[in-house]
């Protein structure tokens, strides 16, 4: 399930109720996020979306990472608009049958999340705002599962 | 009529985030190089590294026909988590 909020949420109720009722998944594994302060130069992050396309993008990464990694279940919870330093931005959880493939499912949809899904990110702080784009090191990253 | 959705520093440089033209161009080219004449700050914005195209929610490379009512949207480098 893919959900987009601009609502903080509790990272530890979400791994809860993904994990609830699994009796067939001997593995869950999950990423979670945080927004950094920087030592005082980030004060806040804009996340904007179209959550009409960002939406059904996130969905498309999450089908191939449940096809790639032979999921029992995906969920990503990323949060849009304004979020302060150490709040959540992200979150994935992946559910398997044993870890390796939960573990690389989370790797793989940070990397994609990171580069590949339609957010645009604005990093505010004390000498103004900035606009965040992807590192060399973001798209090394996304290069390792050979897309 | 089509309406064009800019997002990101894209949205910055142009001062606007939605806009319909009217009449509507044929194809992308057309309304790229009317964006040109109207619009040069995010002409030249478009023209930089990474920046994609949508057409109706689904991304275009190269040109493309506009059909009356068509939504295009243009999005700089991506960056989610």
């Amino acid at each position: 399930m893919i959900t987009l909020t601009d609502q903080a949420f509790d990272p530890g109720a979400a791994l809860t109720a993904f994990s609830a009722g699994r009796s067939e998944s001997g593995a869950v594994a999950s990423f979670l996020g945080l927004a950094r302060g920087e030592a005082g130069q980030s004060t806040a992050l804009e996340l904007e979306a179209w959550p009409e396309f960002t939406a059904p993008e996130i969905e498309k990464m999450a089908q191939s990472a449940r096809q790639r990694f032979a999921l029992h279940d995906v969920a990503v919870i990323h949060r849009v608009g304004e979020i302060a330093p150490g709040e959540a931005i992200v979150m994935v959880m992946t559910a398997a049958a044993h870890r390796r493939e939960a573990f690389e499912a989370c790797d793989y949809l940070m990397d994609y999340l990171k580069s590949r899904a339609p957010l645009w990110k604005k990093e505010h702080g004390p000498a103004g705002a900035r606009w965040v784009e992807p590192t060399a090191r973001d798209l090394a990253d996304l290069e390792r599962w050979g897309s | 009529m089509i309406r064009v959705l800019l997002f990101g520093r894209l949205r910055d440089v142009a001062g606007w985030r939605e806009t319909a033209i009217e009449p509507a161009p044929a194809s992308l080219a057309a309304l790229k190089g009317l964006i040109a004449e109207r619009w040069p700050d995010l002409s030249e914005a478009l023209a930089g590294p990474g920046v994609q195209a949508a057409v109706n929610r689904g991304l275009v490379r190269g040109d493309a026909v506009l059909a009356a009512g068509a939504e295009v949207a243009f999005m700089p480098p991506m960056s989610g988590g």
